[in-house]
């Protein structure tokens, strides 16, 4: 049976002109062209080098869970206490997504100093920083939270931590693609 | 074999399309609730005041903080995390604002409260300038919704002075 359904689309490919085999390749490039697109307007309209992060622990819960998606905005307005930022720590990966509960902003030249800390972690981040980092500085704020999107993260999560789904996915998509008629 | 993978694809891109309006839809409902939460903040007692061995300021203070933020709560509202900040101007810097305390509000049966705490987050300058100065208690508010746009805003409150000596 499964054999058979292989067969047949190979057969069907075969028999797929180069004209509607170019049709195909140009319509995927357009998906995923697209695709791209959105993205990087995504990137132009929010200010932020990433639009959309996706929550990976536990320590803004109940407000953020593992799997929840938070849209980022980056603007030209100055950080305040109470904010939602999602922050860079030099020597680590990923990034975190913490709330503001301190802001020091300098008189002279308007930087500013920043403490965050996670809703249900006990103290605040400064065990998270960098070694004898006491404070954030606008640099390593990559965004701050605007937007929130339950669970549709759990698709990268899995993705990331079982790539063999991933693969499948893509597979069987391009599959899709190649063998649809119209 | 093809006809039921397109009408598989239709069905999840429809349901996909639809849940993605409904929660559109649920995040646009939250504008139509302008809510007027009231708040008063006393502060107690100064327990102590002193300047730590680094050179800076810091403070321990009594609260009592009583709010009614009922009105905050929509179909589409998670929880509110709700703080209350010192807000002060020092000669280095323009703005100064320390978290005091903290809450989360997982409803609105719990949005009535009155507490007294100390100070649950250190009060601590960066520098030496909180002798004799005064500051704003600010009650801010973060509305978390189970879907969609976030909303943010606060209530300034009547400050406090703090006292020309250490103690």
């Amino acid at each position: 049976m499964m054999m058979g359904w292989i067969g047949e689309s190979l057969a069907s490919i075969r028999s797929i002109q180069i004209r509607q085999l170019l049709t195909q390749a140009v319509s995927l490039g357009m998906i995923v062209t697209s695709a791209l697109i959105i993205w990087k307007g995504l990137m132009c309209v929010t200010g932020s080098e990433s639009p959309v992060v996706v929550v990976l622990s536990g320590s803004m819960e109940p407000g953020f869970q593992r799997g929840d998606i938070l849209f980022l905005h980056m603007s030209k307005d100055p950080i305040r206490a109470g904010e939602i930022v999602v922050f860079n720590v030099d020597g680590r990966e990923i990034p975190i997504v913490h709330r503001v509960i301190k802001v020091h902003e300098r008189q002279d030249t308007g930087e500013v100093d920043v403490l965050t800390k996670g809703d249900n972690n006990f103290g605040d981040d400064r065990l998270l920083y960098a070694r004898g980092q006491l404070w954030l500085q606008q640099h390593h704020i990559m965004g701050r939270a605007v937007g929130f999107l339950p669970y549709v993260g759990w698709v990268t999560i899995i993705m990331t931590e079982k790539p063999i789904i991933k693969y499948l996915l893509i597979g069987a998509l391009g599959l899709l693609v190649i063998t649809s008629k119209e | 074999m093809h006809t039921f993978w397109y009408r598989a694809n239709a069905v999840l891109t429809f349901a996909v399309t639809i849940l993605a309006v409904i929660c559109g839809m649920a995040s646009l409902s939250d504008n139509f609730n302008f809510p007027s939460p009231h708040a008063h903040v006393q502060v107690l007692n100064l327990n102590w005041f002193q300047k730590q061995p680094n050179g800076n300021d810091e403070v321990s203070l009594t609260l009592n903080i009583s709010a009614d933020l009922q009105s905050m709560f929509t179909w589409n509202t998670k929880q509110v995390f709700v703080f209350l900040a010192a807000e002060y101007e020092s000669p280095q810097n323009s703005l100064n604002q320390v978290s005091l305390w903290d809450g989360i509000i997982p409803s609105k049966e719990h949005a009535k409260f009155s507490i007294h705490t100390t100070n649950k987050y250190r009060f601590v300058d960066q520098g030496n300038n909180l002798r004799g100065k005064a500051f704003n208690l600010t009650l801010h508010w973060h509305v978390m919704p189970k879907t969609g746009k976030m909303f943010a805003d606060k209530i300034v409150m009547t400050g406090y002075r703090l006292p020309e000596d250490y103690r």
